[in-house]
């Protein structure tokens, strides 16, 4: 994730130690002033995000990193990044809750904090990843989207990926693509910072560059000013969702095995998947026709991956390690289509193939 | 043309809709003009000011004024400015919060803002009251004072900021009121132009809600109560603390010097660099 972080164009990392994604913090205070970025340890994770939005509105790519009661914190200033459009990574390295919970247990819990723990209606963007290869190339697509689209993203990892040891090959020469904020090219006194544009997303010009504007978290007209007026307040809320969903299939990302002919498919993300794929090997062993949706974009909701593998399997299986969050979802796409099953652990371990495997057995039977 | 006009048309935005939120006889405005008479005399450009604030009354300042203006959440103004300035060091941060703001909400970014000796303008508009939600009490209002959730009086004792602020490690602090217009220009002024951590609290009423519920007055006459309560702080160190029981002291009350984050931030990257063996 640091790697991918750095490789995307990070140079300010703001955040609070918190167990299990305090390593972030530790190796990029070591690697952000050797490239001429800015690490600092603020007095909590409220205070981390705002660090971190002040420091992109001053034109520099930045994140944080935290876990579950941290991210829980963070939930204030999220909502002001989402509204004022300031692009930021939150990396969420997801232990056991509620409260303190499980500091050093794996979990999957906060789904739906993730996607809903700000208030107000807002549209937000979560990437998962059950590799090391895929924590690299997903903090890059982590930092891509939230430049292109103006919006905070948050990379929602469980503690098993977090501390895994994977080898990966990362060369120099590697293409990798970055995408950096559309800047005005109008002259200051023509740029509207929150126009109504075609794509929904506006051209964010950076504190100091001449264009003068103000950013607020209340809800604002195009300038950028507070308005009370019906007709300004509702488009620019739709604006704030269109810009996402319209862009939907751009932002795709779901992972098919072997789903083709099966009969039954495991929908998972995260360390399960790797449990998931696991499971599906033995039971094509065992003459099960069992396939894998890996959902590696976990809001907006893979809707349209979920539709595909319900038009031929007969069974889904949902295994997470919270009492069903995305199972939620999964069975609202389904809408009785098929039969949409859930195995669900909280008890601060892993889910092993074998359990999955039972699971599998049992649901088929 | 009159010289506050010439200031007005430099200063204020053009395309934004007045009038301003605040009450008629506000103290507001009184530091929103010694704001930019000091930014004025300093001579900075407005493309390099970014003007940070929080939320409450003071917290609808800057978007009235022709900067990068920047209007955060309750009480973490600070931690955006941290961002703004560390992201981008040639920028000249000033935060304008208010006491709720400042010490109730935001009190932890404030000391510790303080402590790492940012380089951040923080002011402060101390009136002592939450007046943009109706007049609660806040950790100024003083002790056996009326507020709309202090009806029986208030039994909380009340924080003193600018010496919060000495506390922490500011390396500068300066309190004026809204009655001593001048000084308070050359509060922020200096505030402005100090390298590192300076604080301005601004003693200022509010007879809307503060003085109305605690009969204190018009406007003119709370402003009143400043002139003949405040003591520049020479002559208060000649006087005795109970004649200091009901007084502000005003002036400068720190102004030292101490390494300024940036600056030590920088060598930490040369380190980082000589230790990567680049």
């Amino acid at each position: 994730m640091v790697e991918g972080a750095l490789r995307a164009g990070c140079r300010f990392f703001a955040g609070y130690p918190i167990t299990p994604a305090t390593e972030i913090s530790e190796i990029l205070s070591v690697k952000l002033p050797q490239v001429d970025g800015t690490f600092i340890q603020m007095e909590d994770e409220i205070a981390s995000l705002g660090a971190v939005i002040g420091a992109s509105l001053a034109g520099v790519k930045s994140m944080t990193a935290t876990s579950g009661p941290g991210f829980s914190l963070m939930q204030e200033n999220l909502g002001f990044a989402i509204i004022a459009e300031v692009p930021c990574v939150i990396v969420n390295v997801m232990r056991g809750g509620p409260s303190t919970g499980l500091p050093t247990f794996p979990s999957q819990s906060d789904v739906m904090q993730a996607r809903w723990g700000t208030h107000g209606d807002h549209p937000i963007i979560v990437l998962s990843a059950s590799t090391v290869r895929e924590c690299y190339e997903m903090t890059i697509k982590s930092f891509n989207f939230s430049e292109k689209f103006r919006t905070p993203v948050i990379l929602l990892i469980d503690e098993v990926v977090a501390h895994m040891r994977e080898k990966m090959v990362l060369s120099d020469e590697e293409e990798i693509e970055i995408f950096n904020r559309v800047k005005p090219t109008v002259p200051p006194e023509w740029y509207i910072p929150f126009e109504d544009t075609p794509s929904g997303i506006p051209a964010m010009a950076n504190f100091g560059e001449g264009y003068r504007y103000h950013v607020t978290g209340l809800t604002h007209d195009i300038r950028g000013f507070p308005t009370s007026r019906p007709d300004e307040i509702g488009p620019f809320i739709a604006r704030l969702h269109r810009k996402i969903s319209q862009h939907f299939s751009e932002i795709q990302m779901a992972d098919f095995f072997q789903t083709e002919d099966a009969d039954t498919t495991i929908v998972a993300y995260g360390s399960v998947a790797r449990s998931a794929k696991r499971a599906v090997i033995e039971a094509r062993e065992q003459g099960l026709k069992v396939g894998l949706l890996k959902l590696v974009r976990i809001w907006p909701f893979e809707r349209s991956a979920v539709e595909k593998v319900l038009q031929n399997s007969k069974t889904l299986l949902v295994p997470e390690m919270n009492m069903g969050q995305i199972s939620r979802e999964v069975k609202r796409v389904n809408r009785g289509v098929t039969k949409v099953f859930t195995l669900n652990k909280v008890d601060g371990t892993i889910i092993t193939p074998e359990e999955i495997l039972n699971r599998i057995k049992e649901v088929v039977a | 043309m009159a010289e506050v006009t010439k200031l007005i048309h430099k200063y204020l935005r053009h395309d934004k809709k007045f009038p301003h939120v605040w009450c008629p006889g506000c103290g507001v405005g009184i530091l929103l003009g010694a704001l930019i008479r000091a930014i004025d005399r300093v001579g900075y450009e407005k493309d390099e000011i970014v003007l940070v604030s929080g939320i409450g009354c003071s917290g609808r300042l800057p978007v009235y004024v022709d900067f990068n203006t920047l209007h955060t959440t309750h009480g973490r103004a600070l931690t955006f400015a941290t961002g703004v300035k560390l992201a981008t060091p040639s920028l000249k941060v000033i935060v304008i919060m208010g006491d709720g703001d400042a010490v109730a909400i935001g009190g932890n970014h404030f000391i510790h803002a303080a402590r790492r000796n940012i380089d951040v303008t923080s002011i402060i508009l101390n009136n002592n009251v939450y007046g943009m939600t109706g007049g609660q009490y806040s950790p100024t209002t003083p002790y056996g004072m009326r507020s709309t959730t202090t009806v029986y009086s208030n039994i909380e004792q009340s924080f003193k900021i600018s010496e919060l602020a000495v506390t922490a490690g500011a390396v500068f602090v300066g309190r004026g009121t809204v009655y001593h217009a001048k000084l308070l220009d050359s509060l922020i002024e200096k505030a402005v132009l100090k390298e590192g951590f300076s604080v301005v609290e601004v003693i200022a009423h509010c007879h809307t809600q503060y003085g109305r519920q605690n009969r204190l007055g018009t406007a003119v006459e709370m402003m009143e109560w400043q002139r003949d309560h405040a003591v520049n702080v020479e002559k208060a160190v000649t006087m005795k603390s109970d004649e200091l029981r009901d007084k502000i002291i005003i002036g400068v009350l720190v102004d030292k010097e101490l390494p300024v984050y940036q600056d030590e931030y920088e060598k930490i990257r040369e380190r980082s660099k000589a230790a990567a063996g680049r």
